[in-house]
């Protein structure tokens, strides 16, 4: 069970935590200018890549606030956690 | 037989027990096996496939073919690490346990925990690590499996440590742990599966059988001592009873007192035997040495056994392997040593160090410096201070250990022996099935363990995987450090079901929530349905005048025509609702909600509708509007949560500028729901304060109001039946008052309790879906038949959703109504296919039934379905397949019921 430092609360188990897929993934900001397939990109495509990933979690067990983690997905090390932008202050 | 004098029992006391209905004794201190043993018994129960006889093995948990089934304990389990409690009940098993089908009330307890340090292992390497690391004042958790400390030293003679007899050192040094306020001893606590950031779970048996606790630790630091396993040999009639594992052999001997035969014959390929050998002599048994390298070994080991093996004990040794099942989890590597002729641990695992026999380390002063060195890290790293003291080891100490590597011993030009020559003796495998997986073209040690399923046993071939691996070089030539090992899985020692679940089973294992009138309901003799983590009412029978219950249908038949005709009630508390509060709260809603809430008057309410982004139904409610900066939503009974998740989601993650915040007031309510044409009348008795009439308080609206007896409540006009209805909310604390309060108010005008499935008709007759039976996050707003409820004039979650080509298919399925023709009930989710269709596979399906019911206004029954383009198929016929034959069922407008609306003003 992963270890995962909320940036607010400090680490606590996996359990208490949701995944929320890729960050910093914005909802269009006029998504009726996009055509179908810019929105399906946005809809349905994700990276999957190997190694280090930028992604959402959410502490959905303790102050259920949004954050941004960046981990391997080859060794599920989390090597960072943030809010905001890549970059932000904890 | 046991020996008058040594051992780890104790011979003041005598235990009986009985295995296969045979009586036998033995003493605290013992396990079966050792009982068994002392009793001259090594026969147990005969192999899995071969039916072949086979004898205890191994002395722990790497034991193949002593299983046992213990009366009122586990169902599969070994004799070896069975401690013997008096009274005792077993019998053996040939390999494969059949579930104990009585329920296990024994006590499955869970504790969670956190360590600085967390020692695995309780011999040399372990105590020294665990003292070292205590004495800094770190918190320190020591496991082991044994009943008691002292690893390897249990099964030594004549080692001594820091000048003193080796197990005396060792009870100092579990004295002092013991002392130490921060360090905690586990014993007979197997570690058996070790995760992510250092997440050990660890099983612990209670004493006396009594039951388990299972240990979640969270360590700092973890020190693997885990020790190593003993190899057996791989020869024609490996198997038989009498052949054991020369430790295992040294272990019942020296630990138990416990000796099996008076003659000993030690097949051997290394030099650990050398000590077996120096305790056999001394209590005057006949011991034959044969190198296993002896070109000329199996001759030596007949002429030694006379082909005999009644009365005599083959130990055979073939090394040593560290075991390193909780380093590998961890996806620690290993490296071949071929000094050892074994994989030893190498490179690292952050926050963990392995140390004595699991890293390699045979020899005693090699176990204590290494366990006092990782005891030292482990303890520096998890931020306290120390040097490592040295422990020395006497000169008894185990000495310097060196091998030869044997694997398997027959003539290779002659393969007639193969098949009696046993890589796995759990799994039945010997050298031929490995020589056909070999043949079959397998070449990974993978390939050929599910080929064979060689190392597929419960013992997880502890002591058959790297003979596995020896025997595949010595058939095809290679090298066994090239060849590796199976990797190795969690769990590294049996675990019953049991244990995991512990206390979360029977009425713990999900919370249950009930609502403040739940007693009343109960009382009064609802049967309950779960709805999400709910119990609601879902209908409630009463006594017929013939003194019979009324069966479902009658009692929901019954309740409609209450709620229809008179006036009914319904605790619909369990409803989700969120406080939505904030300056930006009612653009929020707008962006959330299919349809405007930004401009809903202070004191209405409307309907609401959101989807996912997809554009796909998600939720839907009624919400208030509460002031200019607060708005008051419910949400379906099952999707609460989610939906404040959602909320959330959006809220922090898109639009952080709106000043919103969302709380959850679900429990703080209750919610007692007053429905049919006479509900008005109840809610004036009750509400005296309140004007009632149409004009005064007009539909989608709601009231604050005092209740008769001075309860504030918040009174609502929504339906969710069509009929007049109204909604009283008040504080929990005062639920079940207001809720008899109501009943009492309309019992002289027949008011009716009803439950789920009587709401479940009337929404149904009145065509509302329920979200998540009606939809199944494939159904759109459109075609669910709401169109009227998206607007074209705002953007909302997954309004673009809704113009993708795929959602504007006319050939989507929609929600219609369904009339069975033959007037028979059809089951929620029955296919619906064309008409008069063709049977035959494949058949194309046009959709199916979402909701089904007897209606008894309508007096037949009648559901709601999806069906591809079912809008432009009203007024047709389709058919519903029903077991292998078809009933015609009409396609309908979804509302069965007052079309108009004309009910809904009483």
């Amino acid at each position: 069970m992963l270890l995962i430092t909320c940036p607010w609360c400090g680490p606590r188990d996996e359990t208490e935590y949701h995944y929320g897929g890729q960050a910093h993934v914005a909802h269009p900001e006029d998504p009726s200018a996009l055509s179908d397939e810019q929105w399906a990109a946005y809809l349905f495509y994700r990276d999957n890549p190997k190694g280090l990933f930028r992604e959402r979690w959410v502490h959905s067990g303790g102050c259920r606030k949004w954050f941004n983690a960046v981990r391997d997905t080859v060794s599920y090390e989390i090597v960072e956690t943030y809010v905001g932008a890549p970059g932000g202050a904890r | 037989m046991r020996l008058s004098e040594g051992g780890r029992i104790d011979r003041s006391r005598t235990l009986t027990f009985t295995l296969d209905g045979e009586e036998y004794a033995g003493h605290p201190g013992d396990t079966v096996a050792s009982a068994l043993v002392a009793a001259g018994r090594v026969r147990v129960g005969d192999s899995i496939y071969l039916g072949r006889p086979r004898g205890v093995f191994s002395a722990g948990i790497e034991e193949p073919n002593a299983f046992l089934r213990v009366d009122g304990g586990a169902a599969m389990t070994t004799a070896t690490t069975t401690p013997l409690v008096d009274g005792l009940s077993a019998w053996t098993l040939s390999g494969l346990g059949v579930l104990d089908e009585e329920p296990d009330d024994r006590v499955h307890d869970k504790h969670f925990c956190h360590a600085d340090v967390l020692v695995v292992g309780g011999g040399p390497a372990g105590l020294a690590a665990a003292l070292v690391a205590g004495r800094t004042g770190a918190r320190v958790t020591l496991v082991d499996d044994q009943p008691e400390l002292g690893g390897s030293l249990l099964a030594s003679s004549g080692e001594e440590i820091e000048g003193m007899a080796a197990l005396d050192w060792v009870g100092i040094v579990a004295a002092e742990l013991t002392a130490l306020p921060e360090v905690r001893v586990l014993s007979s606590t197997s570690a058996f599966g070790s995760y992510d950031d250092n997440y050990v779970l660890a099983l612990e048996q209670l004493p006396s059988g009594a039951g388990t606790r299972l240990h979640h630790v969270r360590a700092q630091q973890v020190v693997l001592a885990t020790g190593a396993v003993e190899r057996p040999l791989v020869f024609p009639g490996n198997d038989r009873p009498g052949v054991m594992l020369a430790g295992a052999l040294r272990t019942y001997l020296n630990r138990y007192a416990a000796l099996p035969a008076s003659r000993v014959t030690v097949l051997t390929n290394n030099s650990s035997t050398d000590e077996l050998v120096v305790d056999l002599e001394a209590v005057g048994v006949a011991v034959t040495v044969v190198e296993a390298g002896r070109p000329d070994a199996l001759a030596a080991v007949a002429a030694a056994t006379a082909g005999q093996f009644a009365g005599q004990v083959l130990a055979v040794s073939g090394g040593w392997s560290p075991v390193t099942q909780l380093w590998t989890g961890r996806q620690g590597a290993t490296r071949w040593d071929a000094s050892l002729a074994a994989f030893v641990p190498d490179g690292e695992v952050a926050g963990q160090q392995v140390a004595g026999a699991a890293n390699g380390a045979f020899d005693l002063d090699g176990c204590l410096w290494e366990g006092a060195r990782a005891g030292a890290a482990a303890a520096t790293a998890a931020g306290f201070s120390t040097s490592a003291p040295t422990f020395r080891a006497g000169s008894g100490a185990t000495a310097a250990y060196a091998i030869s590597p044997v694997w398997l011993l027959g003539d290779p030009a002659d393969t007639g022996w193969q098949h009696e020559a046993f890589v796995d003796l759990q799994r039945d495998q010997t050298v031929a099935d490995v020589a056909k997986a070999l043949g079959a073209g397998m070449r990974s040690v993978e390939h050929v363990k599910r080929y064979t399923s060689a190392g597929t046993g419960a013992d997880q071939g502890k002591s058959s995987g790297l003979v596995t691996a020896g025997v595949v070089a010595a058939l095809t030539g290679r090298e066994v450090g090239e060849i590796g090992v199976s990797s190795q899985r969690p769990p590294y020692a049996p675990i019953s079901f049991a244990a995991l679940a512990g206390r979360e089973r029977g009425d713990l294992f999900d919370p249950e929530r009930t609502t403040p009138v739940h007693d009343w309901h109960v009382e009064h003799g609802a049967v309950l349905e779960p709805v999400g983590q709910w119990l609601r009412p879902w209908y409630y029978p009463r006594v017929k005048a013939d003194g019979t219950v009324e069966t479902m249908d009658e009692a929901v038949a019954r309740e409609c025509v209450a709620a229809r005709t008179g006036v009914a009630m319904q605790d619909a508390s369990t409803l989700g609702k969120i406080v939505v509060r904030g300056a930006d709260a009612g653009e929020f809603l707008n962006r959330i909600y299919t349809n405007a809430f930004k401009r809903l008057p202070v004191g209405s309410a409307r309907y609401g509708v959101m989807c996912g982004v997809d554009g796909m139904i998600f939720d839907d409610g009624v919400t208030l509007r509460l002031a200019e900066d607060t708005y008051f939503m419910t949400t379906t009974t099952g999707n609460a949560a989610a939906v404040l998740d959602h909320l959330e989601e959006w809220a922090q993650t898109e639009w952080p500028e709106l000043d919103v915040t969302m709380t959850s007031v679900t429990e703080q309510w209750t919610t007692v729901a007053v429905v049919g044409p006479r509900s008005r009348e109840v809610i004036a008795r009750v509400a005296p304060d309140l004007d009632v009439s149409v004009e005064g308080f007009p539909f989608m609206t709601f009231r604050e109001t005092v209740l008769a007896g001075g309860v504030p409540a918040r009174v609502c006009r929504i339906s969710f039946s069509g009929e007049l209805a109204f909604e009283v909310n008040v504080s929990g604390w005062h639920g079940r008052r207001v809720w008899e309060q109501v009943f009492e108010a309309g019992a002289d005008l027949g008011i009716t309790p009803y439950g789920t499935e009587a709401m479940h008709v009337l929404r149904a007759e009145k065509g509302f879906p329920i979200v998540g039976q009606d939809t199944d996050g494939t159904v759109t707003p459109q075609d669910a038949g709401m169109a009227w409820v998206v607007s074209t004039k705002k953007d909302f979650v997954g309004r673009r959703s809704h113009d993708r080509v795929d959602t504007r298919r006319p050939d989507r399925k929609h929600l219609v109504g369904i009339l069975p023709v033959d007037g028979s009930r059809l089951a929620e989710g029955t296919q619906l296919v064309a008409a008069g269709a063709d049977l035959t596979p494949p058949v194309p399906m046009l959709g199916w039934v979402t909701s089904s019911y007897f209606s008894p206004t309508l007096g037949r029954p009648f559901g709601l379905a999806l069906i591809e383009s079912g809008r432009d198929r009203i007024g047709s016929t389709v058919a519903a397949v029903v077991g292998d034959r078809l009933v015609d069922v009409e396609v309908t407008s979804p509302v069965f019921y007052d079309p108009e609306g004309e009910r809904r003003d009483g």
